[in-house]
């Protein structure tokens, strides 16, 4: 690449600041209430004060958007955050201590990952019911083995080169190293696969709202949206842009990101 | 042949250990389908009797093994909601999401080889560099999102299909196939756009090496090197990406059925997942589950078959 600079940072690191503060924003404030109908607005087209139209319902779209957003990044956040959190410990302590254990987990492991993860997530809420909170374990569970498996070969890797070797020479306690000497050198492998997991998770949310197993109504999700949004498509076409087009900017900025970074020397 | 033969064992001994792990997981929470067939309706000795006649007094592994031998022999239990045996609900329901996947997967190879060559050869140049810019926003671009852009696009305005208009592959083979075209290609778009990013990138680094320059300095052309030499071993990671992706067209499809009102596995699935139809979930899951496998299997024997170094590393392992 040379001295080219480097746009996919630049033009994702731009798109996903605006939708981070977008998505943020849905929390603290919104122009309307998302959740009030009002039968004269009822499918009213883009206007100053309803700047996305109105749903079937009359309620504000643009309002709407934004707790739905807010709510995915909340839902795709905390699954990452969970699939991580798991997938490093588990990954760490058997690519760590190796032996029998890591033999079975690994082989469990390899058989969930070969899984699609939405099909996984959609069997742990046939168990636990559907709702917000189950959708974030189930995604949850269904993330930690790729990672898992990535921290593993890091782990495989590092505990036998010298700088491992001399650390146990030195007395340092296993836990010392495996968090405090390890990790943060598996860090650079792991970054890029939890921005891909951010996105993967995105989707998930999005797809799981969309089958009507995630956010539940009122509250607004964008894979909810789109769902009732496509009895009303042809009359209101706005209904199904504006969040499809809110997620997309979600994920293609974040897309770009992370390969910005992968490239960036 | 030893190396096909030595994936389909594990490929056995993984398939029961799901089938294991399924039973297991849905054994300790759903709890007594007894109870939940009888409901309102539980008295203690009807409970106790019915209990008797499922096998349910059985210990977990008889229970577990009994079980397993009929889902071998094709019996998956019958449905706790609809009364009727499982295996008959789900046969009709597989080819329909079967035929969903493969074409979107034909989609996907269709459109993503030749673009990623093209993109490949011509990489850095105006059309290119706008090729990819459209690519990178595709790939943004959620399957079911494209499912209803599609039917708005060419169900409503242009009136190329009925939306919701399914023709069962019983009544018209032609007419099922037609009907299919859009949902599949609404799966496709987001993963063929991948595709093409990383076959682009496997060529573009296979030409920076050493045999590449060995095979120019023999005399060979752009094309001849391309198609002898670079594209073989460009396929590899292409070919791990088309196995991971042949099995998320499966659960993808649960989704663009939907979108698109097909009856299929999909929509079996969501509405047992609904009513906590368990032996349904469960042996769509399994049956799934063997088609993901029987998917990697495929993809390694062709690895095999392209790349004789696969193979020797793997038996060393």
């Amino acid at each position: 690449m040379g001295n080219a600079k480097n746009y996919n940072l630049i033009i994702g690191g731009a798109i996903t600041g605006i939708m981070l503060l977008f998505m943020l924003t849905g929390f603290f404030y919104t122009p309307h209430d998302p959740n009030i109908m009002n039968a004269e607005l009822k499918f009213a087209g883009i206007s100053f004060n309803h700047p996305f139209g109105n749903d079937n319902f009359g309620r504000d779209l643009l309002s709407r958007v934004m707790v739905g957003s807010f709510n995915t990044l909340y839902v795709a956040v905390l699954t990452v955050l969970c699939g991580t959190f798991f997938g490093v410990l588990i990954g760490a302590l058997t690519g760590y201590y190796g032996g029998i254990i890591d033999e079975i987990l690994m082989r469990i492991n390899d058989t969930i990952f070969a899984f699609p993860s939405i099909l996984l997530a959609l069997v742990f809420v046939s168990i636990l019911g559907s709702g917000r909170n189950n959708v974030i374990i189930a995604l949850g569970i269904a993330f930690i083995p790729g990672f898992a498996r990535i921290v593993r070969s890091e782990f495989l890797k590092h505990k036998k080169m010298d700088y491992i070797v001399s650390a146990h020479l030195a007395g340092i306690g296993d836990l010392r190293i495996i968090f405090r000497h390890i990790l943060p050198n598996a860090a650079p492998v792991l970054l890029p696969a939890v921005m891909i997991g951010f996105n993967n998770a995105v989707l998930a949310e999005a797809g799981m709202s969309f089958l009507g197993i995630g956010v539940q109504p009122p509250d607004p999700s964008l894979g909810r949206m789109l769902s009732e949004a496509q009895s009303y498509m042809f009359r209101s076409p706005v209904m199904v842009l504006a969040p499809g087009i809110v997620l997309i900017l979600i994920i293609l900025g974040f897309s770009l990101l992370s390969d910005g970074l992968n490239k960036r020397p | 042949m030893s190396y096909a033969l030595q994936k389909l064992v594990t490929m056995l001994i993984t398939l029961v250990a799901i089938s294991f792990l399924v039973f297991l997981s849905f054994h300790l929470i759903a709890g007594d389908p007894a109870t939940k067939m009888l409901g309102t309706e539980a008295t203690p000795e009807r409970l106790a009797a019915l209990r008797t006649e499922m096998g349910l007094d059985a210990p977990f592994l008889i229970r577990y093994l009994r079980w397993f031998q009929a889902f071998m022999a094709g019996d998956f239990g019958s449905s706790y909601s609809y009364n009727m045996p499982v295996s008959v609900m789900i046969a009709d329901k597989i080819p329909i999401t079967l035929a969903l996947a493969l074409m979107a997967f034909a989609f996907i190879i269709v459109l993503s080889v030749p673009l990623g060559i093209y993109s490949a050869k011509n990489a850095n140049q105006p059309l290119e560099r706008f090729i990819m810019v459209v690519n990178q926003i595709f790939m943004a671009i959620p399957p079911f999102f494209a499912g209803i852009i599609l039917t708005l696009v060419f169900g409503l305005i242009f009136r190329l299909f009925t939306p919701g208009g399914f023709v069962s592959y019983k009544t018209d083979g032609l007419k099922f196939i037609g009907y299919l075209i859009f949902p599949a290609l609404a799966l496709a778009l987001p993963k063929a756009a991948m595709a093409v990013k990383i076959l682009r990138s496997a060529i573009l680094s296979e030409m920076h090496l050493d045999y590449i320059r060995t095979a120019y300095s023999k005399g060979n052309t752009d094309k001849q090197v391309l198609s002898r030499h670079v594209l073989k071993n460009a396929m590899i990671p292409f070919i791990t990406f088309q196995g991971m992706i042949l099995a998320e067209m499966m659960a993808g499809s649960i989704i663009i059925e939907q979108v698109f009102g097909i009856p299929g596995l999909g929509r079996i699935l969501l509405s047992s997942i609904a009513n906590r139809d368990y032996p349904v979930v469960m042996a769509i899951i399994i049956w799934i589950a063997f088609l993901v496998l029987a998917v990697n299997i495929v993809v390694d024997i062709i690895y095999g078959l392209i790349d004789p170094r696969i193979s020797i590393s793997e038996k060393r392992r």
